[in-house]
């Protein structure tokens, strides 16, 4: 596949501080990619290096094969996380006015406005100021204006915060309907569970460097365990549990079950196979849960970012 | 249309539906004319109080010449002791009491005015001269000079001014130089100051709201902040406009109702023809002076100095305002912008009235902070054209790194939450 934009060896400073290490990432044309990191990771700073709000001091960027330049700005879509409108501006006037920036005409703009504002009800705010709306409601036309210019490239920053769960929804299926339609997403998020929704790629960016970058699935792939979840009962072998703990590595296991279980993880060697495994515990009791534990995007953070400590 | 244009209107009309921008536009003409028309009317109305006088004349001197003129009515108590005229003038409140003895050698002296509150000053003038006058008169005959003689043999110097391609310019030429230099000067400030800050608060106002990122993803930083610049001088110059209009048709008004008092007309009618051939003269050399001010550069530089100055500070007004998150926090940087605005203001008022071609004069009509200010000012008193290149230069070239520093620090301070910067911050964020 394609990449609709490199990031190579972008370094950043402010006078002392690093905020970005030579860091590359490649986004994929059509993905959703996430890109990861707890705060002041250097998310925002590459972020604006490719709205080119910020200049990198080294590295390169090129957007669809070409190097950034200036009117690259109209290709790309950008919801900041710091986030507002002009209190005192008409809701019309000022979609207007920013859609007329990324380069829309007025008449273009005006009806492109119109179909987003019936499809999200909210034809009748035209006239309103943003301060007589509330703060979701303003998010609403925040988006409208990020996607309006049809850009190659969104950038979502944070884009759930300070919605609530019905038009976190909305946002969430426009963005896959955007995806869909062939546009490019980068999403930036602390949430996890929305990560592991929509991302197919991610990237994970602590203290100024990345740390991995990849497809969801391969990330994963690298980062399990070989350790099986499992459930069982009727245990024949009073002693099983000590057996299992001199063969393999057990942990003790949380799930729910309907009836009274031994409940363990249990970590396989590299060149021991699950059926092995199985085999072995078919013969001592009955096997009610055999389930391969696979590392969540939440738990792939937490353990990169604390190895990287 | 492109970006700039497009922001350039955006903060026009931000500006000018601003309710206070509204407000202010049409009130200050009002507030301007009512104020005058009120301090006109208190002034005449104190005129036409009446001071009463009244007056022993034990010299039996005066009597004829103390005669009730203008404000002052006086009373002749001079069958009265002045124990009992004391008495008398208190129950009826008059002004006071004159009490002139009868020693004519010691006279000068010893001329009492009797009075409770605190002294008219101009009464006590008009006494003053009317005494000075008959005694002096009394004191011609006494040492036998003919009055007449000595009236006729004073001299009255007035020297005639002429340039020397032979123009005659009168006195007052330097007179009407400092007003319109003055005027010049001053609107300059009160619009850098006016409109600056309209150029800060907006800048804070897209830092409060947080829609500044969205904005410079779209634009650059630079664009937006000359469209801010730009925009809001002309909501400025409108208002100006405005103002200029309104306030002369409200002057009109007022004074047409106001001061038509057809008695005066006639009486100024009258003075108008009563004066004589010499003040005719001084009248028709005053308008041969504003005529004869350099009228053209006086506008065209006018024109270049204001947009220059008005340049030059706003985009310090816009990189503080870039730089503090609300506007209680733009007042620590606030000095690198009144300080160079009050100084040309003083070195206009003080070193070009007193020296139009001095030293401090030149330099600081050179020096581009204050150029523009005190430039203005000296410019009708005729500045050679290389000390008006040089200045401008000067100004073009500070213009543009300011612009170009100013920038930078926006670029940086619009993305900065949270934190009062220092000025040591500030010079940081010009390397980032």
């Amino acid at each position: 596949m394609d990449n609709l934009l490199e990031v190579k060896n972008a370094t950043k400073k402010f006078g002392g501080f690093t905020a970005l290490n030579n860091v590359s990432i490649s986004v994929p044309k059509g993905s959703i990619f996430g890109l990861l990191g707890p705060n002041g990771a250097g998310k925002t700073t590459l972020i604006r290096i490719i709205n080119q709000i910020t200049l990198p001091d080294e590295g390169s960027v090129t957007l669809d094969g070409e190097s950034l330049r200036e009117h690259h700005v109209q290709d790309i879509g950008y919801l900041p996380e710091e986030r507002g409108l002009y209190k005192s501006m008409k809701v019309g006037e000022q979609a207007l006015y920013l859609a007329q920036l990324k380069g829309l005409s007025k008449n273009e703009a005006k009806e492109r406005l119109k179909y987003w504002f019936d499809k999200f009800d909210i034809a009748n705010w035209w006239d309103k100021k943003i301060q007589e709306l509330s703060k979701g409601m303003a998010q609403k036309v925040q988006f409208i204006v990020t996607v309006l210019h049809q850009p190659k490239l969104l950038i979502f920053d944070e884009p759930f915060s300070g919605f609530d769960p019905i038009n976190a929804n909305l946002i969430k299926d426009e963005i896959l309907q955007l995806r869909d339609e062939g546009a490019t997403v980068i999403f930036s998020t602390h949430r996890m569970e929305s990560v592991e929704e929509l991302c197919d790629h991610i990237a994970l960016i602590n203290k100024s460097q990345k740390l991995l970058e990849g497809k969801v699935t391969d990330i994963k792939r690298q980062f399990k365990t070989n350790t099986f979840e499992v459930g069982l009962q009727h245990v024949q072998n009073s002693n099983l549990e000590n057996e299992l703990k001199q063969k393999f590595k057990v942990a003790p296991a949380n799930f729910r079950s309907i009836e009274e279980q031994l409940k363990m993880q249990i970590t396989l060697g590299k060149d021991e196979s699950p059926n092995d495994l199985l085999q072995f515990l078919t013969r001592q009791a009955q096997v009610h849960r055999f389930v391969e534990v696979i590392p969540s995007v939440n738990e792939i953070f937490i353990k990169s970012i604390t190895e990287n400590e | 249309m492109s970006n700039l244009k497009l922001i350039m209107k955006r903060e026009f009309i931000a500006r000018v539906r601003n309710k206070t921008f509204v407000v202010m536009t049409f009130l200050s003409p009002l507030i301007f004319v009512g104020m005058i028309s009120l301090i006109t009317w208190l002034t005449t109305m104190n005129n036409d109080e009446i001071h009463k006088v009244a007056f022993i004349d034990q010299s039996n001197l005066f009597a004829s010449e103390l005669k009730t003129e203008g404000q002052i009515e006086y009373v002749n108590y001079s069958n009265f002791t002045l124990e009992a005229a004391k008495d008398s003038v208190v129950k009826r409140k008059y002004d006071g009491l004159l009490f002139i003895p009868s020693q004519l050698k010691t006279l000068e002296k010893n001329i009492e005015f009797y009075t409770d509150e605190s002294p008219n000053l101009a009464t006590i003038e008009t006494i003053e001269d009317i005494v000075s006058n008959k005694l002096t008169k009394l004191n011609y005959k006494n040492q036998n000079l003919d009055i007449e003689t000595i009236h006729n043999a004073r001299a009255n110097v007035e020297i005639q001014i002429e340039n020397f391609s032979g123009e005659k310019t009168s006195k007052l030429s330097n007179y009407i130089k400092m007003i319109f230099g003055g005027v010049a000067g001053y609107l300059l400030m009160m619009f850098i100051i006016i409109y600056g800050n309209m150029v800060m608060r907006s800048v804070i106002e897209e830092k409060a709201n947080r829609i500044i990122e969205i904005i410079i993803s779209s634009v650059k930083p630079m664009q937006l902040m000359m469209g801010k610049i730009l925009g809001t001088s002309l909501a400025g110059i409108l208002q100006f406009f405005i103002w200029v209009i309104l306030g002369g048709v409200l002057m009109t008004i007022v004074s047409t109702m106001v001061d038509i008092d057809p008695q005066e007309m006639a009486a100024s009618q009258e003075a108008i023809s009563a004066i004589s051939g010499d003040k005719m003269e001084q009248i028709r050399l005053v308008v041969h002076d504003i005529v004869a001010l350099p009228l053209g550069t006086l506008i065209v530089s006018f024109l270049i100095y204001f947009i220059g100055g008005y340049f030059l500070y706003s985009s310090i007004y816009a990189a503080i305002g870039a730089a503090v998150d609300s506007e209680t926090d733009s007042q620590q940087f606030m000095l690198p912008i009144i300080l160079p605005l009050m100084l040309g203001i003083y070195v206009g008022f003080f070193s070009v009235i007193e020296n139009p071609h001095g030293t401090v004069a030149t330099v600081f009509s050179m020096i581009p902070l204050t150029s523009p200010i005190v430039m203005l000012m000296r410019i009708p008193f005729g500045v050679p054209w290389w000390e008006v290149l040089i200045s401008i230069a000067l100004l073009v070239g500070t213009i543009f790194f300011m612009i170009w520093l100013a920038a930078k620090i926006y670029r940086i301070g619009i993305l900065m939450y949270g934190k009062k910067p220092t000025y040591k911050e500030l010079f940081k964020w010009l390397k980032y």
